[in-house]
């Protein structure tokens, strides 16, 4: 057994009225991957804020390498050799790779006003060919892949000579195969000695990489246990306090006559979409599966005008329609809910009730553009009831709602504008493992009320959980359709979407 | 448990959004306290009419630059555009020999027509704001020069106009309460504002844009055609501060309006209105411009020379700002 590298034990911190962690304890061994699960709120990030020093703790002690320390800072966090990899990735992007891993730490020449560029490149060679990774020091960040910059991240952390790494939600943007690659380095960092805290909320992950688990729920400590001798579901009933999930696969072949309402035919962008053709019946989930970059996303904006398009044409019910902007989307009755929440779904700083409105303001005037609030403030009321929105009234912030309640925010601002062509893209991101489970059932219950849904999803456990149909993607193109019966399996999709013409 | 983490939310969620008007409403019943007790001047009648009616012109442009600041944008034309409206105004009534209202009407159209020009090199050409509106500024202010003549245009032949700044309708209504009509036409600028912003659906987008333009967008909102819309409100505003100084000065001066601008940008901010936008209100506005003038008009009749009341100003901007920013740390 290795040694224990950081405990923290009594952890106590207070926000404003609120008790953000009650004695709260983590034991981390060096050369391990040590998951910390909770559902969003349940104090993960908090008390990881309070081992990076971002906050500092009421009560409690940090006992880090034997020695108890003080950690009131962030620079004192990274001295101590403890580094948080964050899921909003913390590079400049017109710098290079190396000039980014040696960021405040720059090699000089003999004269310190200068930059020794060549050292920099050198060292940095060194670090990245240590993890194998095969990328130019010069390259500037914003040509690598989302991946790779989470990569160089890492290799920042064990430039600072890390103990400790945490990583939080190192998954969410990444592709399987991307996937591997992250858990290949994560097997060198662990032999390397590193101590790893990884969070997520993908439960299958944490069976496949990490060595314990400890779960948190509403700020407290709940338990620690060892991976390899406890179920998902397990884990999953601890971090939310009751049995959840319904691990069966339904069988998703349903007869479909329904009538087609959207079909989109050959539809041409650059590299980016090659003659992408398929079509939605009324009524019908269909799943949009592929990697990261496959186009999937791209296709979605193509349909809802928000990028153009170089040649395609798209119908709704039958008839050809040019659609120029999101504008005329919407009069089309198509609603898009970005993977990206927060800087293209939300209305952050404003209340639920306009973000529940700001499709359909116009219904919401009583002539020469006077506001009727009364009547926005029943729709949003008919939104916050039917989709279960926890919020403590309608005049609440957004930005003060939870992921999943923000989704179901979005998705009431398209039931209110009447779309029933709806575009999911990841519907679940973010969001943890209670409310996933909720907008499941959301996205079921809207198809079988007639509404029509693509939803595209990087994880496949979702697609065949909710899909009826399901079209796969790749480089652009559309590479595989399959029925979502007994035989749609992960592995078949995968095949697809590695289909590539080289 | 359940009630318990509801009574946590709740604090939690208790913001007070009025805070910051709060703070400017506060300021400036301070400053004025302060300035009645520091000099036996400031506190009558006529010196604080002299006050409203030096933040009538500033005031209303002012208003105007409120709705392009909260969405996220600045119009720096202002001050040339309120110059170039003035100009115009000049031009109908002297000039061409249109009826006064005809002309106040022409004024308002040039402030609406520079507006739709900045609003549409933004919002369908992609231009920067900070960049379209220094372009217009300078556009307007060669364009009132040129139109001009370079000379001022007087309004001598009309009397009724200069009514429109310094005749008194309340005055002639409650004898002895002569508060001149440029000042009743700013608070009813105010007022108008406040219910555009406030209570309409341009306001709302207005908002919305300034809160994530793009998330608009995507709702399926024409934000280019808005942008337009608000750029030309600012413009209108900016027409009729042209027509108030035109009134006031009795004359077109094609060389003034350079730097009114700033000054109006200034007292949005101090207003409380956050120049990343999706924030701010018209009433702020007013009391941030009230501020402005109490301060030099104060510090002037404490005998402080005008170039130390400017750097007063300064100060007071940099102060306004922080206490926002102080605030919302806490929030």
């Amino acid at each position: 057994m290795s040694q224990v590298i950081v405990k923290m034990e009594g952890i106590e911190k207070h926000f404003a009225g609120v008790h953000a962690l009650k004695d709260c304890q983590f034991e981390l061994r060096s050369g391990e991957v040590h998951a910390l699960v909770g559902e969003n709120g349940a104090g993960k990030s908090t008390m990881m804020k309070v081992l990076t020093g971002v906050y500092g703790k009421d009560e409690g002690r940090i006992v880090y390498q034997g020695k108890e320390v003080q950690v009131p800072d962030t620079r004192t966090a990274q001295k101590l050799g403890i580094s948080m990899i964050h899921q909003e990735l913390n590079l400049a992007p017109d710098l290079t790779v190396a000039q980014n891993i040696f960021i405040g730490k720059e090699p000089r020449k003999a004269i310190p006003l200068f930059l020794n560029d060549k050292e920099m490149n050198r060292q940095t060679a060194i670090l990245l060919k240590q993890m194998n990774l095969d990328i130019e020091p010069t390259t500037p960040v914003s040509e690598l892949t989302v991946a790779k910059q989470q990569m160089v991240e890492i290799i920042k952390a064990i430039s600072y000579d890390s103990q400790v790494m945490i990583m939080d939600e190192p998954t969410a943007a990444l592709s399987e195969a991307e996937i591997e690659e992250l858990f290949k380095m994560i097997d060198r960092l662990r032999a390397k000695g590193v101590g790893i805290v990884y969070i997520s909320h993908r439960m299958a992950e944490l069976k496949r990489i990490t060595d314990r688990i400890t779960v948190m729920r509403d700020g407290s400590y709940i338990d620690t246990v060892d991976t390899a001798g406890v179920s998902i579901d397990r884990i999953i009933s601890m971090m939310v306090g009751r049995e959840i999930y319904q691990p069966t696969k339904p069988d998703r072949r349903m007869a479909n006559d329904n009538d087609v309402v959207l079909e989109v035919r050959n539809l041409n962008r650059g590299k980016v979409l090659r003659d992408v053709s398929f079509s939605l019946r009324k009524g019908e989930i269909l799943g949009v599966a592929g990697l990261v970059g496959a186009g999937r996303t791209e296709t979605a904006r193509a349909i809802f005008g928000a990028d153009p398009v170089e040649s395609g044409d798209i119908y709704i019910r039958g008839s050809k329609v040019r659609i120029s902007g999101p504008d005329q989307a919407v009069k089309y009755g198509i609603g898009y809910l970005s993977e990206d929440r927060k800087h293209y779904g939300c209305l952050l700083e404003m209340d639920v009730k306009t973000n529940v409105g700001i499709a359909a303001l116009e219904r919401f005037t009583k002539g020469f553009g006077w506001m009727s609030d009364k009547r926005m403030a029943d729709a949003a009321d008919n939104v916050v009831g039917e989709l279960k929105v926890k919020t403590p009234g309608i005049g609440q912030k957004l930005k003060n709602l939870s992921g999943g309640n923000q989704q179901k925010v979005i998705i009431g601002k398209w039931l209110t504008r009447d779309c029933d062509i709806l575009i999911f893209d990841e519907p679940t991101r973010g969001i943890d493992v209670g409310a996933k489970s909720e907008i499941y059932k959301l996205l079921e219950s809207l198809a079988a009320s007639g509404k029509s849904i693509i939803m595209i999803s990087s994880e496949l456990p979702e697609i065949l959980r909710l899909s009826h149909r399901i079209i796969v993607m790749c480089e652009g193109r559309i590479t595989g359709e399959l029925i979502n019966d007994d035989h749609a399996t992960q592995e078949q999709i995968m095949t697809y979407a590695t289909d590539r013409i080289s | 448990m359940k009630a318990a983490t509801a009574e946590i939310q709740k604090k939690r969620f208790a913001v007070n959004p009025r805070l910051q008007q709060f703070l400017a409403f506060g300021s400036l019943i301070l400053l004025v306290i302060f300035f009645s007790f520091a000099s036996g001047n400031f506190f009558n009648f006529s010196n604080i009419v002299g006050i409203l009616l030096s933040t009538a012109v500033i005031g209303v442009l002012a208003l105007g630059v409120t709705f392009v600041i909260v969405t996220g944008g600045i119009d720096l034309s202002v001050g040339t555009v309120m110059t170039l409206s003035a100009v115009m105004t000049g031009v109908f009534i002297t000039i061409w020999g249109l009826p006064v209202w005809v002309g106040i009407i022409g004024g308002l159209l040039t402030g609406a027509l520079c507006g739709f020009v900045s609003g549409f090199t933004i919002a369908r050409l992609g231009i920067p704001p900070f960049i379209a509106t220094l372009a217009m500024m300078m556009i307007a202010k060669g364009l009132a020069l040129v139109i001009s003549g370079t000379k001022p245009i007087y309004f001598t032949d009309d009397e009724v106009f200069m009514e429109i700044s310094l005749g008194s309708v309340l005055g002639d209504l409650i004898p002895g309460f002569n508060i001149p009509n440029a000042v009743l036409v700013f608070f009813l600028a105010a007022v108008i504002g406040s219910l555009l912003l406030a209570r309409t659906i341009v306001g709302r987008y207005n908002f919305a844009i300034g809160s994530n333009e793009e998330a608009t967008r995507l709702s399926g909102v024409n934000v280019r055609k808005w942008k337009i819309i608000i750029y030309m409100i600012t413009g209108v505003f900016t027409g009729l501060a042209g027509v108030l100084m035109a009134s006031r000065l009795n004359s077109a001066q094609p060389s003034l309006g350079m730097g009114y601008e700033l000054e109006a940008i200034a007292a949005v901010v101090i207003g409380g209105t956050s120049l990343n936008g999706g924030k701010g209100t018209i009433v702020g506005t007013v009391i941030g411009a009230l501020i402005m003038s109490v301060l030099t008009n104060g510090l002037r009749i404490m005998s402080v020379p005008q170039e130390w009341q400017t750097v007063v100003v300064g100060f007071v901007i940099l102060l306004a700002v922080y206490a926002d920013i102080l605030r919302r740390r806490k929030a």
